[in-house]
């Protein structure tokens, strides 16, 4: 082993790895198959629900959309498709995407694999408002359903997300500095104040609002339309976008925050656009679906176990595998009581729990 | 030349450090000593701008490092820490190139690679490249964060023309370095670090054997309680009566005809149990 070490510095380097590094290149593979993958389970699962639709109609019916005509296609299944299913899988994509992509994120923050979005507040400040606006059914939030009632949840949920979030980033900071640790703490105080209020105002609450609230506190695509993708998708996209640019100050942040500034990165920066990023996808991602749970836990989880711990691969992958997870939970949710639905969070945390669990158990995040 | 000016660091009512001054110039490994908590590391962090403190400044080639942007410092001058926590499972060869990430936007360009190649081979870790570090014993991976520290200064140049002193002045911080390492890699470190030197590299190391101190420093700097003890040439600096001061520990200074360096040995029988400090 020692005598490979040379004696001077005049060695020429012999090439000891694949020219791209040895993770890269398993990053490009992984990442490949899971764009293929989640553009087989958008159009497989877009024909699967009350009325089946075959793939072949399936995309001739989209084809349509885009003016390439071949062939008719039912007019009822076109309604179903482009009415019903497609804003609600394009809604599923993006919220999986931003929820697996954000959690990466905030793992990579707190260098802690264990880490989520919700830890540091931004579900449950989004949760509070909402629950607050269904009870209180303000003048402009007539019914669930309505439109207006639509958004003025989601705005309460975002601005919930957003106060939180500012609240836990500012008592987090001494000397214009902010310690992750206290970060994680206050969070888990932020947390549990949340939570109460939530009760307090369930408790206030009859039992159509409470059925609303528990509807709504564990997620749901219901109440996907166009409109509401119009809304969401800028706040949605732009996370998944963005975040894949701050893997390398990430990876370098994996070394501890002062290693990361030795090696040149400017770490309040860092910090204050994980923060920003994340909760403005998941602050939406909670106002449009509700509170999903486990996506942003485990997806990053299951992607380092295959690709290793660079982000330039966890973060696009955990977006990718987050959306595939997600369209395919809530394709169960819509057929196994159909033409009833269960709650998204129930499909994500019987899958998420266990899986969970096996990891904690076989040592994955020890290391943390 | 990188130079701690009158640094003054206090904690409260503590004082760290107190009005201490050390210059590195390019060409000389400079090494502090002291006992622990003589202020060795507080020194370290104000050199690396990790710690700014109450009262001096440190400057880079007669610009305050306060005034550098983080990158331009992290292309000047690298720190090799004591202790290196890494939260996820990276392999050798992504931790090694995080080195190279003040140089290059986006993707690893050849340059970056080949050089990165080159660390892996100069710290006798190429057999390493794929596993990931925390399965690494502690002496693998204070070699790892050598790689990437390396990774970080050199260029392209640099290892090609192996003798050719460097253009910039770099600097090279070292926090025990040594620490973790066996014998044969303590002294390859140090040989990596002179090496560098004969480069026209400055290097800062905190060392705790004194016997390498002697052997490879140019200059030391010997701390005691926050203050600046003596500061020369090592064979000068560390004499039986500064140790002692320093360290409460009776050494005796051995010449031998065939070094060019004096050893020091712990001397037991004559410490004045009164001296000694209480644990």
């Amino acid at each position: 082993m020692q005598t490979d070490l040379q004696p001077t510095l005049t060695a020429t380097p012999a090439r000891t790895a694949s020219p791209t590094g040895p993770s890269r290149s398993r990053g490009w593979w992984l990442n490949g198959t899971l764009v293929v993958v989640l553009l087989m389970v958008m159009v497989w699962s877009v024909g699967i629900g009350a009325v089946s639709i075959p793939i072949p109609d399936v995309l001739a019916i989209l084809l349509k959309q885009i003016g390439w005509e071949i062939g008719t296609v039912e007019a009822q299944h076109e309604t179903v498709l482009t009415v019903i299913r497609l804003p609600r899988i394009l809604l599923g994509v993006l919220v999986g995407g931003v929820l697996g992509i954000s959690g990466a994120a905030i793992q990579g923050l707190f260098r802690n694999p264990l880490a989520d979005p919700s830890l540091i507040g931004i579900s449950s400040g989004a949760s509070v408002m909402a629950v607050l606006m269904i009870v209180l059914q303000l003048k402009v939030f007539q019914q669930l359903s309505s439109l207006s009632g639509l958004y003025a949840l989601s705005l309460a949920a975002f601005a919930g997300a957003v106060a939180t979030t500012l609240l836990v980033y500012s008592l987090a900071r001494r000397d214009g500095r902010t310690v992750v640790s206290t970060m994680l703490l206050v969070g888990i105080a932020i947390n549990v104040l949340c939570e109460a209020l939530r009760g307090l105002v369930m408790y206030l609450a009859d039992d159509a609002q409470l059925r609303a609230i528990s509807f709504w506190s564990l997620g749901s695509l219901g109440g996907a339309s166009w409109e509401i993708l119009q809304v969401a998708t800028p706040f949605l996209l732009i996370p998944i976008l963005l975040m894949p640019r701050l893997s390398k100050p990430m990876n370098a942040f994996a070394l501890g925050e002062s290693q990361a500034g030795h090696l040149g990165v400017d770490v309040s920066k860092l910090k204050r656009n994980v923060v920003i990023l994340a909760t403005m996808g998941v602050g939406v991602a909670v106002a449009v679906a509700g509170v999903i749970g486990f996506i942003g836990l485990v997806i990053p989880h299951v992607i380092r176990l295959i690709a290793g711990a660079n982000h330039r691969t966890v973060l696009p992958g955990s977006a990718l595998f987050g959306a595939i997870v997600l369209t395919l939970s809530d394709l169960v949710t819509r057929t196994v009581v159909a033409p009833a639905e269960l709650p998204l969070g129930i499909i994500t945390g019987m899958i998420g729990a266990p899986t969970f669990l096996f990891m904690l158990l076989r040592g994955a995040g020890n290391r943390g | 030349m990188l130079e701690a000016q009158h640094i003054t660091h206090q904690i409260g009512r503590k004082t760290l450090l107190d009005d201490v001054s050390l210059a590195v110039r390019p060409g000389e490994l400079v090494a502090v000593v002291g006992a622990n908590g003589a202020g060795k590391s507080t020194l370290l962090k104000t050199f690396s701008r990790e710690l700014t403190p109450t009262q001096g400044q440190v400057v880079l080639d007669n610009k305050p490092i306060n005034r550098f942007s983080a990158l331009e410092l992290a292309r000047q001058r690298a720190v090799l820490a004591q202790q290196n926590p890494l939260a996820f499972e990276f392999t050798v060869y992504e931790l090694v190139m995080m080195g190279r990430y003040p140089h290059f936007e986006g993707h690893p360009r050849p340059e970056d690679m080949a050089i990165v190649d080159f660390a892996l081979v100069r710290t006798g870790i190429t057999h390493l490249t794929g596993r990931a570090v925390p399965t690494l014993s502690g002496g693998e991976q204070q070699r790892v964060h050598l790689a990437k520290v390396l990774a970080q200064l050199m260029t392209l140049d640099e290892i090609q023309q192996p003798h050719a002193l460097i253009q910039q002045p770099k600097y090279l911080l070292l926090d025990e370095p040594t620490t973790g390492l066996d014998l044969y890699y303590q002294h390859s470190l140090l040989d990596v670090a002179s090496e560098l030197t004969r480069r026209n590299y400055g290097v800062v190391a905190i060392l705790h054997d004194l016997n390498l101190v002697m052997q490879y420093a140019d200059n030391v700097l010997l701390l005691k309680e926050g203050r600046a003890l003596a500061f020369g040439k090592p064979i000068s600096v560390l004499t039986t009566e500064a140790i002692f001061s320093a360290f409460h520990l009776s050494v005796q200074i051995i010449h031998q005809p065939e070094l060019d360096y004096p050893l020091i040995v712990h001397h037991r029988q004559t410490v004045p149990a009164s001296s000694a400090p209480h644990l």
